[in-house]
This record gives structure tokens, C-alpha cells and sequence, in this order.
């Protein structure tokens, strides 16, 4: 994984509240025994109509929305399965952060672990992103901000020891690898009680 | 020491180190569930790393989502919908065999829904941590166990630490008391619950189902209201275990035997919420005032009772679900065609399902434009509604009988619908196009489900209940 520090990039957003990870990425999609390559089945059945052709409405097929590395989603984005497909998707198809005033729990991990930025922002700061599409942000990752054009900010908690990742570009498993013998305490521990 | 929710319990039992302020907790996991979807990336990163699995008698592997329901044809070749499922199930009987996982695959007696036979094999015990590759591990809650859904990244993980990071999540007391009336299934009250707290009810939280309606339920019916905490947005739900629970796990083949048995026991006993202990969060429902529900909309929390009119849209969202349903607010769902009805998934494929749907069905026939499949969640269920003649109750009533797997819940392996076709399905999501592009779901109990495919539109089953009864 490489470091995380900023991300500067126009948002597109997509308003709907509740985008499942069915909607990120529709199940035929997932008998891959790959990560890489799913950014064509982003959002498949927003994408493309029924004969296969982009729908021009979607607001990822409007020519503004081309190069956006923010995606602004409606409230409680990524619910539903826990398939990895849907973070791995995103960031394949260009995605290095999603913001939205609430993010499911498992999204929200699998995000994280893969250098996808998940932020969650206040609801009227939210609001706002909503109703300011394609507006230029610099996301700062050390600091917890995103900033806004004038100047503005808009800060951000992040999980500490997810950020120390993103930042320093390492993966957990390092972490509890790193951690063997305390695992071999508690399960010797264990057989002993 | 102060007093403690169930959850703290379990938590306290396996931390492997504390978590401090820079890093989460290093949580211990009892049994790790592995299917062919989430894990095959998994496996290739501990080969790139030259890493073992750590623990594979803590491992138990199957699959489910990408096999097909129908019988392999004459020459053995089973009806894969693409090469890519095929190759996808052939990968985990491989990295079963190069990294000693246990595999319960094709030719084993108890292949089948992961959620499903890790109960029926008395692998998910009170207690115990449990993890997935998948969301609906919240089932395994009904035991008493803390089980939630993991990434693929973290089945790397446990594959090759047997451990997790996490924060510890807070803390959902839902009490249910009151008796359900006629016709009221464990679906019918989770559904309830969905759409009393919202399908963001339970982010952060796990939730523990307690009270007396609750101690009421089978284990089966348990693992219902279990199952779909996730479709609330909690990652786990609870259950306290009591002699329900044991009586339901004694005997069964990984379950502890003999003097080990009342060892357990004992132990398990302890594994409830103590009587002062504070929740973060608390709700309360009546089951007397829930009647048969099904959901109208696109996701789990759009809920209404069959004879209630379906509600109008409260925001632009709901709007668009309800063109996307073509459901017209200010009238009840009942009444509306169906096309397709599904009796399965890890929601509600259990023998106890099967037989409620079957008592329906016996004697009378599936509406002639509806199309139902029953499909058990296991090859244990197979053979025992077999054993029973369900098989031949269903088939007489013109249903398809088919093989045990996830099937027309998420529709991997091709058992699908056409676009605008409405199934009634007693799975766990009715988003937009989970059963196929433009399928439109409604989501419902198995009784419903039965009552719904004789009558050839969403109906009640009271009012065949009823006439059983009479």
C-alpha cells in the first residue's frame, strides 16, 4: 500500500441515501478470485443501461465527474454485504476517499484497510458537499481536515490506528504478526484454565 | 468488578492485548468461517507471504454462494452458471488442501449456507468468538456468541493470526415482550424491528435481544432475529444462551461430549447480561402489537404490515423506491402479482421454515403464473425434509426442490429473475437488483411466502391459517 498523506480532487457526488454494497457492486461481479480489475463493475447497474450503453444520466457518466478521486455519497453509504469488492471497485476505478455523514461499520473497515479514505462529516457539513457538486477539496490526512476553495474547513476523527496506516503506507497484518508471541501466551493460557 | 453486559464478557474473555488509545484491541476468534467468495484473495496473500494458517482446526470451510441448485447431470457436470463460479469453488477446494483447512464440499454430508451448518454441526458455540467473510455471520449470535462480518483483508487476519483488530463496538439492549398473535413469525419481528430502528438503527452497536419473546423463540427462530441485525446496520446481534440453546446443541457432532458436555455447560450458564449491567442504547418492543410484515420499498427498514397501506414517501429517496417497486402509497401490499416466490437463504431455510411453509401448501397448488423455489440451507435439511416428505409436498404443490446454497438471496449463481418480475423472498436484502437487474424484491416470512404463491399475489396467511385450523 502506498503512504496517504493528501488528496486534492473535485467531488462527484451521488445523493441517494443507503448505496449498498449490492449497488457498488452487484453480486455477479464477485466470483473473481482477483482484487484488481473491478472498476468496470463499479456501480454496474447505475452505469450502463440494459443494452449495455453508459446511461448519459448517471452522474459518473457526466464528463465533469471524469478524474474525481472524492465521491461524495448519501447518508449511511456502503450498507449490506461485507464483500471487499465494493472498496477494491471504487479504487480501481480511480476513488481514494468517500465521504458522507454516515458510513456502515463494515464498508467503513474494509475501506480503510485498503487506502480508501472513509470519512464521516457532521450532517450540515454533509448537506453541503451535496449541494456543491464537482467543488475542488484538499483532503489532509495527518491533520484530520478536508479544506474547502475559500479556505474553509471541515475537520474529520479518524481511527488512529487506521490513519497511522494510510500515513505510513503499512497493512495490520504487519502489526499483528509482529504481535505472535502475545497471541501464544493467550492461547497457552487458555489450555491451562 | 462493576456489572457486565454479555458483550463485555465475551470481549473481556478474548483479548489477546487490551486496545489503548493508538491502537484497537487484539481480539482472539474461536472459529473462523471461510466460503469461496471472500477468501480466495485471502489465501493468495498468506501464499505471497509464505504465511500458514495458524489455527485450521479453528477453520471450517464450504461453499455456497456461487453453486448451483440443480443436480449435477448425467455425467457429473454440475450446471455452473459461469466458468468463473466453476474455477471460484475449485480454488477453495484447493487452498483447503494446501493450507489443511477442514472443507465441507461437494460429497459431504453437511455442505451447505455457511451460516447454516456451522450451528447444525454444533461448530458455533455460547461464548465464543465467530467471523466470516460475510455479513450474515450475525446469525451465529443466537448461541451467545459474538459474531459479525469481516472483509477479505481480515480473513487474512485470522487465517494467519486467528486474530482481529477491533474497537470495542457499543452496546443495543432490544427487549421484547408481549406474545405474537397468529400468523407472527421471528421474521415478522425482525422485519418489525428494522423498521422501527432504521437500517442505520444499530451502526456501531451490537445488539442484545433479550426479554420474554425472546426466550420464547427456538433456536432456529433465534438465528432469524439474529441474522438480519446486520440489515439494521449492527455488525452483531446476542442472544443469552439458556436451556434452549443446549438442548438444541447437545449431541451434535463438534459440540463438547460427556464430562467436557457438563463442563461446558456450566460455563455457558455465566454468559449473560448481569442484572444491573448499563447499555449504551435501549429499545423496547411489544411482539403482541406486530402483525405479518413485508418490506415495500428497496431497502430492509421500508417495512409495513400486510393490511396497513403502504406509508407515502417521506423524501425523494423513498420516491424513487416506490416507482422502482411500482407500489402506489395509500394502498395495502396485498393483493399485488408475483411472479416469483423464494423459501430460502440463511435467513430462513431451516427445517422449521421449510415445514411451516409446507404445512401451508399441503393439499393446495402454487398459483399458475408464479414460480417457487424452496431451497434448503443445507444438505442436512435436504435430507430431513426428505425423510419427511416435504420434498413431495412441495413438488405436488408444482414448487422446484432444489440444492442447498445461498441461491436467489443474492443470485451469484444464476438463480435470478427477469427485470420488473416481483419475488416474494424470505432472504434478508430487498435492495435494488439483489435477485437481478430490475427484480424487485419484497421480503417476508416463509408463511408468507406460502401463502403468496398460492394465492398468486402478496397475501396473508392468517386466512389460510385459518381454514387449516377450521
Amino acid at each position: 500500500m502506498k503512504p496517504l498523506t493528501q488528496i486534492h480532487s473535485r467531488t462527484a457526488v451521488l445523493a441517494h441515501e443507503n448505496i449498498d454494497t449490492d449497488r457498488i457492486i452487484p453480486a455477479r461481479f464477485l466470483t473473481t478470485t482477483q482484487r484488481s480489475g473491478l472498476g468496470r463493475a463499479l456501480f454496474h447497474d447505475w452505469r450502463y443501461r440494459a443494452d449495455g450503453s453508459p446511461d448519459p444520466d448517471f452522474a459518473l457518466n457526466r464528463p465533469a465527474a471524469a478524474g474525481c478521486e472524492i465521491l461524495v455519497g448519501g447518508r449511511n453509504f456502503g450498507c449490506g454485504s461485507s464483500r471487499e469488492h465494493a472498496p477494491w471497485a471504487l479504487l480501481d476505478y480511480g476513488f481514494r476517499a468517500v465521504l458522507s455523514s454516515e458510513i456502515a461499520d463494515i464498508f467503513r473497515g474494509n475501506a480503510l484497510k485498503n487506502g480508501l479514505l472513509a470519512v464521516v462529516l457532521s450532517e450540515a457539513e454533509h448537506r453541503w458537499l451535496l449541494e456543491h457538486p464537482g467543488i475542488e477539496l484538499t483532503i489532509d490526512v495527518a491533520g484530520g481536515f478536508i479544506e474547502l476553495p475559500d479556505g474553509g474547513r471541515f475537520t474529520f476523527e479518524l481511527e488512529p490506528f487506521a490513519r497511522h496506516c494510510l500515513l505510513s503506507g503499512v497493512d495490520q497484518l504487519g502489526f499483528l504478526l509482529q504481535h505472535a508471541a502475545d497471541i501464544t501466551r493467550f492461547e497457552e493460557a487458555r489450555k491451562a484454565a | 468488578m462493576s456489572a457486565r453486559t454479555l458483550l463485555d464478557k465475551i470481549w473481556d474473555a478474548h483479548l489477546v492485548r487490551a486496545e489503548t488509545a493508538a491502537t484497537p484491541a487484539m481480539l482472539y476468534i474461536d472459529l473462523h468461517l471461510v466460503h469461496e467468495v471472500t477468501s480466495p484473495q485471502a489465501f493468495t496473500e498468506l501464499r505471497e507471504r509464505g504465511l500458514k494458517v495458524r489455527r485450521p482446526e479453528r477453520t471450517l470451510a464450504t461453499f455456497d454462494h456461487s453453486t448451483p441448485t440443480l443436480p449435477p447431470d448425467a455425467n457429473g457436470r454440475r450446471p455452473y452458471a459461469t466458468a468463473e463460479a466453476e474455477s471460484q469453488v475449485a480454488q477453495l477446494e484447493a487452498n483447503a488442501r494446501e493450507f489443511g483447512v477442514e472443507l465441507q464440499g461437494w460429497g459431504s454430508a453437511h455442505r451447505g449456507i455457511v451460516h447454516v451448518i456451522g450451528p447444525e454441526l454444533g461448530a458455533t458455540q455460547p461464548g465464543m468468538t465467530i467471523v466470516c467473510g460475510d455479513s450474515h455471520t450475525s446469525t451465529h449470535g443466537a448461541f451467545g456468541a459474538l459474531a459479525f462480518g469481516i472483509g477479505t483483508t481480515e480473513v487474512g487476519h485470522v487465517l494467519a493470526t486467528q486474530c482481529l483488530l477491533q474497537r470495542k463496538p457499543k452496546s443495543l439492549a432490544i427487549t421484547v415482550s408481549g406474545k405474537p398473535g397468529t400468523g407472527v413469525t421471528a421474521k415478522d419481528l425482525i422485519l418489525h424491528i428494522i423498521g422501527t430502528i432504521g437500517v442505520n438503527g444499530g451502526t456501531g452497536h451490537v445488539i442484545e435481544y433479550r426479554g420474554p419473546a425472546i426466550e420464547a423463540l427456538s433456536m432456529e427462530e433465534r438465528m432469524t432475529v439474529c441474522n438480519m441485525s446486520i440489515e439494521a446496520g449492527a455488525r452483531a446481534g446476542l442472544i443469552a444462551p439458556d436451556a434452549t440453546t443446549f438442548a438444541y446443541l447437545k449431541g451434535r457432532p463438534r459440540a463438547p461430549q460427556g464430562a467436557a458436555w457438563d463442563a461446558a455447560v456450566a460455563a455457558w450458564r455465566t454468559l449473560k447480561s448481569d442484572a444491573d449491567a448499563r447499555f449504551d442504547r435501549e429499545v423496547r418492543i411489544d411482539a403482541s402489537q406486530i402483525r405479518p410484515s413485508v418490506t415495500y420499498g428497496t431497502h430492509p427498514g421500508m417495512v409495513t404490515t400486510l393490511d396497513a397501506p403502504v406509508p407515502a414517501a417521506a423524501n425523494a429517496q423513498e420516491k424513487r423506491a416506490l416507482e422502482y417497486m411500482r407500489v402506489e402509497a395509500g394502498k395495502p401490499l396485498a393483493g399485488t402479482p408475483v411472479d416469483i416466490v423464494f423459501l430460502g437463504s440463511c435467513t430462513n431455510s431451516r427445517l422449521s421454515d421449510l415445514r411451516a411453509a409446507a404445512n401451508l401448501l399441503r393439499g393446495r397448488r402454487v398459483a399458475a403464473r408464479v414460480r417457487m423455489l424452496v431451497v434448503p440451507g443445507s444438505e442436512q435439511i435436504k435430507r430431513d425434509a426428505e425423510k419427511e416428505g416435504l420434498h413431495d409436498v412441495f413438488r405436488s404443490a408444482g414448487a422446484e426442490w432444489r440444492e442447498a446454497g445461498c441461491s436467489m438471496c443474492l443470485g451469484m449463481n444464476g438463480d435470478i429473475g427477469k427485470p420488473g418480475q416481483l419475488v416474494v423472498s424470505t432472504s434478508n436484502r430487498n435492495f435494488e437488483g439483489r435477485q437481478g437487474p430490475g427484480v424487485r424484491t419484497v421480503l417476508a416470512s416463509p408463511l408468507v411466502a406460502a401463502a403468496s404463491a398460492i394465492a398468486g399475489c402478496v397475501a396473508d396467511p392468517r386466512e389460510f391459517l385459518t381454514e387449516a385450523a377450521a
